[in-house]
């Protein structure tokens, strides 16, 4: 178990100073794979590395299993990172490269050898142990880098955007790796990305983390289907806004009206919120299209686009504004709406989330 | 449409470029054929010979002037490339210390100073050294040596600790290793080629070294160098011209094993 307890960083060069953490406070439980997710310069990295050891921060604490972690070196604590260069030494082995954490802990060699034997083929690389890090590929390259940081058996396991250099397929293929070789080992992955995607596939939980701070933390469903606030809503998935207004709520659910003057019911973050403007959020798979005379928002079709899986309806709305709609395709779907028709938007009850910012 | 300048397309260029090359090759091209000649004189030919060579060769003097410039070359490089290692990582692998700017303008202060100048400052010096200790020996040579040839060995040594990965070394402490065993596990397998280039570079400049070396010397201490410039002032003979051979050739050997070392290999990527 990992505690981050209020920690900061403020870098100050010359320039002007730099909040990266402000006041970071999360708890990762043992055995999970934990993500921290974010778009660039959220602050992410830094805490990472703050766990690492590679940065101190201004003020705060973190234990690992009640240990304090600030006041050990880098080397000394039981924490093994998987940089998103790889990092691999490029004058050894892939077997060396392995093979390096443990004999930095002064293993008996017999061990160090069984150790890298088992590391090779927990990730597939047996028959590449005496190459060159050079001379593998990229997707090669990343699971030496995992199995190099996985020999020593660490506590924790901090990886730092390792698929981002990776090709499409090989990054899914590398998600599943990532989650197989994480349930084996029942080591603590602390995951970053600011892949949302990503994100939501491998995570058990999430923090959402924006400008130095956790906006949302949760698991992937939580975060999905209840965004706190709108960066969240915003960040993971595509959403659309609508400017309503709260009439009343009531536990987990409110009762707002639209633009067009409907009322609906939808979900609440939280209870009672007070009534007056809000905005709501609707994802795109949520909501229907239909025809207009019974839906509570109007428009017309602008555009229609063909991903293969789904289509998306773009509809600019009578009232303000534009909404996006997803469907999934079936086969032989009849092409049934057209540019320029007059359409409604459904959205079934409770599916909307209310957010006030 | 006017064409781009290219300054290669001007007329006189290619007679330009030629006499650039004639003015700065063609004395040492004729400084090595003499060395061959058969004759007395370095500007009349006489024929093929190895004579001055086995003249040098068997030459006393010249032998002790050889041994000692190599003793002194050779320590004056052990010892720069020592500093220049230590020196180069502690400018490059910590945060900025205050005075930074200050310590590299001082590791690279030979560059700037006039060499004459050192060399009269270094034999006052010296001689106030000599008078308390009454040591005379090659020390204060190789002491001088080690001081001018410094940043010669610190520039590639430095250009190729910025120009390694960090986080190789970042990787390395986060596997367990404790500073001193990342240094020698990481650090100095890749710096390798950056001190012998360094060193390499030292050693050229030890040897060839003739202003700071006439004014340290004591009796009997000539160099290479300062033996020929000895000479000069006597009678001149093909001689000169066989040890100067010489001298170019390991010159230009050290040179070019310098150029293939500090050039940056490829960083390895997947593919």
């Amino acid at each position: 178990m990992i505690e981050i307890d209020s920690v900061t960083k403020i870098f100050t060069g010359r320039g002007a100073p730099f909040t990266a953490l402000d006041d970071v406070s999360v708890t990762i439980r043992e055995n999970e794979f934990f993500t921290l997710l974010g778009p660039s310069g959220c602050g992410k990295t830094t805490l990472l590395r703050v766990i690492a050891g590679f940065i101190d921060p201004t003020r705060g604490r973190v234990l690992l299993d009640g240990q304090d972690l600030l006041s050990l070196p880098p080397y000394r604590r039981p924490v093994n990172t998987v940089f998103q260069n790889y990092a691999l030494f490029p004058h050894m082995t892939v077997a060396q490269n392995i093979a390096f954490g443990l004999e930095m802990q002064d293993r008996p060699r017999a061990e160090v050898s069984a150790t890298v034997e088992e590391m090779l083929s927990l990730v597939r690389m047996t028959e590449m142990a005496g190459r060159k890090t050079s001379e593998i590929s990229g997707g090669q390259q990343q699971r030496v880098a995992l199995a190099r940081a996985l020999a020593p058996r660490p506590k924790v396991l901090l990886l730092d955007e390792p698929l981002s250099a990776l090709d499409f397929k090989l990054r899914k293929e590398m998600q599943l790796e990532l989650k197989r070789l994480q349930s084996e080992t029942g080591i603590t992955f602390v995951f970053v990305t600011h892949d949302q995607e990503e994100a939501l596939t491998m995570s058990d939980r999430i923090a959402v983390m924006n400008a130095g701070e956790i906006r949302q933390f949760g698991g992937p469903r939580d975060i999905y289907d209840h965004p706190a606030e709108r960066f969240v809503a915003d960040f993971i998935g595509d959403t659309n806004f609508l400017d309503v207004t709260l009439l009343s709520s009531e536990g987990s659910t409110a009762r707002v009206r639209l633009s067009s003057g409907s009322e609906l019911d939808v979900r609440a973050p939280q209870a009672d919120l007070p009534p007056g403007p809000a905005t709501l959020a609707i994802r795109p798979e949520h909501a229907q299209i239909t025809t207009p005379d019974t839906a509570p928002l109007r428009g017309v079709l602008s555009n229609i686009v063909y991903f293969g899986t789904d289509t998306h309806f773009h509809v600019e709305l009578d009232a303000a504004g534009s909404f996006v709609l997803r469907r999934q395709n079936q086969p032989d779907q009849a092409q049934d709406w057209a540019i320029g028709d007059a359409v409604g938007v459904k959205v079934p009850p409770g599916v909307g989330q209310v957010l006030q910012d | 449409m006017a064409k781009p300048f290219e300054v290669h397309r001007q007329t006189g260029f290619a007679t330009m470029a030629g006499l650039c090359f004639v003015v700065l090759y063609l004395p040492i091209v004729l400084l090595v054929v003499y060395s061959f000649n058969q004759g007395d004189s370095i500007a009349i030919w006489e024929g093929f010979s190895w004579r001055w060579y086995v003249s040098a060769w068997d030459n006393e003097q010249v032998q002790a002037a050889t041994v000692r410039s190599l003793v002194i070359a050779f320590w004056a490089a052990l010892i720069a490339t020592t500093c220049a290692v230590l020196a180069a990582l502690a400018t490059t692998r910590q945060e900025r210390f205050r005075g930074y700017t200050f310590v590299f303008a001082m590791i690279n202060q030979p560059l700037m100073v006039p060499e004459i100048v050192t060399a009269v400052a270094l034999l006052i010096f010296f001689a106030m050294i000599k008078v308390q200790t009454g040591y005379t020996g090659l020390g204060y040579l190789i002491l001088a040596h080690s001081a001018f040839c410094l940043p010669f060995a610190y520039m590639p040594i430095r250009a190729r600790l910025q120009g390694m990965d960090l986080s190789l070394e970042q990787a390395a402490m986060d596997l367990y290793g404790t500073p001193w065993r990342v240094f020698r596990r990481i650090t100095l397998p890749q710096l390798w080629p950056g001190i012998l280039a360094g060193a390499m570079l030292a050693f050229v400049i030890s040897l060839d070294d003739v202003v700071i070396t006439e004014f340290v010397k004591s009796a009997g201490q000539d160099t290479l160098p300062t033996y020929m410039l000895g000479q000069m002032r006597r009678v001149v003979t093909p001689e000169v011209n066989a040890i100067s051979t010489v001298l170019l050739a390991i010159s230009v050997v050290m040179v070019v094993a310098f150029y293939f070392l500090s050039r940056t290999k490829k960083q390895p990527t997947g593919g």
